[in-house]
C-alpha cells in the first residue's frame, strides 16, 4: 500500500486525479480538509436534535399560552415542590457530566472511565426518572391529572414528553454499554457513543428551559 | 514547505495509525493523548461548575424577595439562556472551530425557529384574547 500511496503523490502532486483506490482516496480527501467521520456523523445528528428542539418548542408554547388557563383548578404555585425540582436538576446535571467523562473514556478505550462513567449516568437517570413519576403519581392522586385544567394538560405533555426521552435515552445507554461489551471500542461504535452522549447533554438543555419556564416561572407567578 | 513536497510524510503517518488502530478509521477518529483527556476532564468541570452555579442562581432568584418581582421572569430567563450555552459550549462542544461552522449555521436556525414558534403563539393568543373582548379567565371558570 506505501508503494501505490507515493507512486500517485510523485505522479499527481495536487490530487487532481481521483483514479485511486478507495483507502487512497478517503486519505487524500482528508488531506485535503473534508471534515472527519466522526464530524459528520455529529452534524447529522444535531439537525435531529434541532429538529427535536423544535418539537419541545411546540409544546412550550402551548404551555406558555395555557399556564394560566387553570379552569378553576390548582394553581402551578399550589402544586409544584421546587425541593423535588432542585434534586431532579441536580440529578440531570450531574449524569450528563459523568456521560461527558464516559465519552471522553471511549475515545481514549479506557473501559473504566467508559463503563463507570455510563454506571453513574444510567443511575442519575434512573433517579431522575423516579423522582418525576413519584411527582407525576402524587399529582394524579390529589385530583391535579392532565384531564383537571388546560394548564395541567400542557404541563403533563411537555415534562412528560422530556420524561419519555429520558426513559428512552436509558435505553439507549443500556445499549451502548452491551455493544461496547460486545463489539469493543471500534469506529463505528464509538461513533453511536458520540451521538448518544450528544443526546444526553440536549435532554439536559431542554430541562434546563423546562425548570425555569414551567417550575421557577409557574410557581413564581 | 509546499503540500506536494510533504505528502509523503503526511500519509505515511496515517498509515502507521492505521496500523495502530484497525482498517475502518479515518484521520480525527484517532485516539486522544493523555493531555487531550484531562483537557477534556477540564472542560466538563469548568461546564459542572458553571451550570450548578447558575441553577443555583436561578432556583435563589425564584424564591427570594430580595428582587424587585416583576423583574424576576427576565432574570430567570437570562440565567437560562447563559447556562443553555455553558452546556452547548462545554458539554455539546458548540464552539466557532472550522468543524463547527455547521453546526453552529444549524443552531441558529433551529433558535430562529424555536423563536418564531414560541414568541409567534404567544403574540396571536394574546391578541386574540384582546379582541374576544371577554377575559379568558372569566370565560373559562365552570
Amino acid at each position: 500500500m506505501s508503494g501505490a500511496v507515493e507512486r500517485v503523490g510523485a505522479a499527481d502532486p495536487y490530487r487532481i486525479g481521483h483514479g485511486t483506490g478507495y483507502q487512497e482516496h478517503t486519505v487524500e480527501h482528508a488531506e485535503r480538509g473534508l471534515a472527519a467521520k466522526r464530524i459528520i456523523v455529529g452534524f447529522g445528528f444535531w439537525i435531529f436534535l434541532l429538529s427535536d428542539i423544535v418539537m419541545f418548542s411546540a409544546f412550550f408554547a402551548a404551555f406558555a399560552v395555557l399556564a394560566n388557563r387553570t379552569a378553576g383548578g390548582p394553581t402551578g404555585r399550589q402544586l409544584f415542590d421546587l425541593t423535588n425540582v432542585a434534586i431532579e436538576t441536580a440529578c440531570l446535571l450531574f449524569s450528563s457530566f459523568t456521560c461527558g467523562i464516559a465519552s471522553i473514556g471511549a475515545r481514549a478505550h479506557n473501559p473504566r472511565m467508559y463503563y463507570g462513567g455510563m454506571a453513574v449516568t444510567f443511575v442519575f437517570g434512573a433517579i431522575f426518572l423516579f423522582l418525576e413519576m413519584h411527582e407525576f403519581a402524587g399529582l394524579v392522586a390529589q385530583g391535579a391529572g392532565p384531564e383537571r385544567s388546560a394548564f395541567l394538560s400542557a404541563f403533563f405533555t411537555v415534562v412528560g414528553c422530556h420524561g419519555l426521552h429520558v426513559s428512552l435515552g436509558l435505553l439507549w445507554l443500556l445499549t451502548m454499554v452491551a455493544q461496547v461489551f460486545a463489539k469493543g471500542f471500534r469506529p463505528d461504535i464509538l461513533r453511536r457513543v458520540l451521538c448518544f452522549s450528544l443526546f444526553w447533554h440536549a435532554l439536559d438543555i431542554i430541562w434546563v428551559a423546562l425548570f425555569t419556564i414551567v417550575y421557577l416561572m409557574g410557581a413564581g407567578a | 514547505m509546499s503540500h506536494g513536497s510533504t505528502g509523503y510524510g503526511a500519509f505515511g503517518d496515517i498509515e502507521q495509525k492505521e496500523e495502530l488502530s484497525g482498517h475502518d478509521i479515518s484521520p480525527g477518529d484517532d485516539r486522544p493523548a493523555t493531555g487531550e483527556i484531562a483537557h477534556g476532564l477540564l472542560g466538563y468541570s469548568v461546564g459542572l461548575g458553571l451550570a450548578v452555579l447558575l441553577t443555583i442562581v436561578s432556583f435563589f432568584v425564584a424564591g427570594t424577595d430580595l428582587v424587585w418581582r416583576p423583574s424576576i421572569p427576565i432574570a430567570l430567563f437570562v440565567l437560562a439562556v447563559a447556562q443553555i450555552g455553558v452546556h452547548l459550549v462545554f458539554f455539546l462542544h458548540i464552539t466557532t472551530g472550522p468543524d463547527n461552522t455547521n453546526n453552529v449555521m444549524a443552531l441558529a436556525f433551529g433558535v430562529l425557529i424555536v423563536f418564531l414558534v414560541i414568541g409567534g403563539s404567544l403574540w396571536i393568543m394574546s391578541h386574540l384574547n384582546a379582541n374576544m373582548m371577554i377575559p379568558m379567565g372569566e370565560a373559562m371558570q365552570p
